[in-house]
């Protein structure tokens, strides 16, 4: 198992220089020229000139390639053109408010989409079912940015229960990650729903039955247990992306975290956070897909890690 | 859920008819500004109210409603259309071109889809048309995998042998024996699609990336008048409204043609 994770730490290198090399090409093929955007088309040719040249953009391509990867070696993910703060600072002060943003919307999610998930699989074609599986439908369907101003308006500034925007404590990470929770549980209960009635076929819960199991204990026991890949697959999935930044709920609700971040970055042809930003999400999507591949196995040893004992 | 699906469609094609009739049907102008009603409540004259620069609400949701469904059906068209040939060609073709071409779409679904998308909108000048490649642009990547499926299975049934018996060429068995099979398929996926493209579309919109002021469009209507929710509300609430009616239905929609077609596809 320890040389399985090795492995897979080992392989993130070649993948995270092939990510920087794409990212890289496609920034620099891009149309559009960060110095004037910086600087403004009216400024003098000698200014951009210099701006150029301090910047770097005036080398070759693959001189400015080598020249990020020594700094990169260094563990410096050089200055954001725009701030000229130090772009591996800024990931170090955000990405802990998008982990937190992250694990809170889990916490909402998780139990509460298996929890719908599994009542509409037990209750299958009753009318529980059906209101289950329309307000999941609904749940997938709804604008994350309106449902959010909505709630803010009531919440916020009609009952006063909360602060509308702002990056902190409980009292700002609530609303947020509610937000952000409800597609999120939506989607999880309607893969339970499925995952749960399929388990629910298998000869070992019938054998389950007839051996006089309690419904209970057949339903934690020896369904949801066989259930469980998919949920986590979906799990791994949405975690991964709200780790990589929710860019339009982070907007909305004034958080400070990677999501706004990468998008400001975008907007402004800021190269350096945009590479920064690649490169924790790349790491953050393989570190995910790790933990999820370890934990099939944990939930179904009969999946093996490592190719070679197959 | 057979009958929710039928509803759901009737209703889309009310929404549908309703937004292309937008032009001819006897609504205020959704582009004359009245700086006489200013964000007016809800009232029989106005019946969504009238937003911050006191223009009919109402009549700018079914203008905007025009442009978002289009740009929403277009985008899963191209998507169908790409997505379809890749599919197509990387399960009949096997070997290297179907590993290539696998790859390029786990990378596509690998980045983040919205910033993969704002970052297409950003490179090209703003527009409608934009928005409909960039949502085409990652959204092709599910119709590729489900395709590429269905003629991996039918590459192995009889009827293609006989067909290669017969001394048809690859082009003319994949065009005319396996691509008209696979079509029922792309349709479903076209229809489970459409809700999220219609939000996705809706998201750009809002970010401002989408059919600049002042084209109406539901997004760009919400973040316009985000401002003044406190004072006016319903400037943001019945365009959020439109979007989430036409997604509901979409998504409704969708998910009775996968129970309908039989299918297990996996998303």
């Amino acid at each position: 198992m320890k040389s399985y994770i090795l492995k897979r730490f080992v392989l993130l290198i070649p993948l995270l220089l092939g990510i920087t090399l794409v990212s890289f090409a496609m920034l620099k093929s891009l149309p559009g020229d960060p110095v004037l955007n910086l600087v403004g088309e009216r400024a003098s040719p000698e200014a951009i000139e210099s701006i150029r040249r301090e910047l770097g953009t005036d080398q070759g391509f693959f001189r400015q390639y080598a020249g990020y990867l020594s700094l990169l070696a260094q563990g410096d993910f050089g200055r954001s053109y725009h701030t000229n703060r130090q772009v591996s600072e800024e990931l170090n002060r955000k990405f802990p408010n998008t982990m937190r943003l992250a694990l809170a919307t889990m916490a909402i999610a998780v139990p509460a989409g298996i929890l719908l998930g599994v009542i509409a699989a037990v209750r299958r074609n009753t009318i529980i079912d059906r209101m289950v599986q329309a307000v999941t439908i609904a749940g997938v369907s709804i604008p994350v940015f309106w449902f959010g101003i909505m709630l803010m308006l009531l919440v916020c500034l009609h009952l006063r229960l909360l602060p509308p925007s702002g990056t902190g404590g409980v009292q700002f990470i609530v609303l947020p990650a509610l937000v952000l929770a409800v597609p999120a549980a939506a989607t999880l209960a309607r893969v339970t729903r499925t995952s749960v009635l399929d388990a629910m076929t298998m000869p070992h819960v019938r054998t389950a039955q007839a051996r006089g199991a309690s419904r209970r204990r057949i339903l934690l026991w020896h369904v949801l247990r066989n259930a469980l890949i998919p949920i986590v697959t979906i799990i791994g999935l949405d975690f991964g992306s709200y780790l990589n930044g929710a860019v339009v709920t982070e907007t909305i609700f004034g958080w400070d975290g990677i999501g706004r971040f990468t998008m400001d970055g975008i907007l402004k042809r800021d190269y350096p956070v945009i590479m920064g930003c690649t490169m924790i999400g790349t790491v953050v999507f393989v570190l995910v897909n790790l933990v999820t591949d370890l934990l099939y196995h944990y939930l179904d040893p009969r999946i093996r890690l490592d190719e070679k004992n197959r | 859920m057979r009958k929710t699906g039928r509803i759901a469609g009737i209703v889309l094609a009310v929404f549908v008819l309703v937004a292309v009739l937008a032009p001819v049907l006897p609504l205020a102008d959704p582009y004359r500004i009245d700086l006489d009603s200013l964000r007016l409540p809800p009232s029989w004259e106005h019946p969504f109210g009238t937003d911050s620069k006191g223009r009919d609400i109402f009549s700018r949701v079914l203008h905007g409603g025009q442009i978002s469904i289009s740009v929403a059906v277009a985008a899963a068209v191209i998507s169908a259309l790409i997505g379809f040939g890749v599919g197509l060609v990387s399960g009949y073709c096997g070997g290297k071109v179907d590993t290539v071409l696998m790859a390029a779409v786990d990378f596509i679904l690998s980045f983040p889809s919205l910033l993969l998308a704002v970052a297409i909108s950003v490179i090209l000048p703003p527009g409608i048309y934009t928005v409909m490649i960039a949502i085409a642009c990652v959204g092709w990547t599910s119709f590729a995998r489900i395709v590429r499926g269905q003629v991996l299975s039918y590459k192995e049934m009889p009827f293609v042998e006989a067909a290669r018996s017969y001394g048809c060429s690859h082009w003319r068995i994949a065009l005319f024996h396996i691509a008209p099979l696979c079509i029922p398929i792309c349709l479903v996926v076209m229809g489970i699609k459409l809700g999220g493209f219609v939000l996705t579309e809706a998201t750009l919109g809002f970010l401002g990336l989408g059919a600049q002021p002042p084209t109406p469009t539901w997004g760009a209507m919400i973040s316009a008048n985000r401002a003044y929710i406190l004072s006016a509300p319903w400037t943001v609430f019945f365009p959020g409204l439109a979007i989430f009616l036409t997604a509901f239905c979409c998504n409704l929609l969708g998910d009775s043609l996968k129970e309908r077609s039989d299918l297990r596809i996996k998303e």
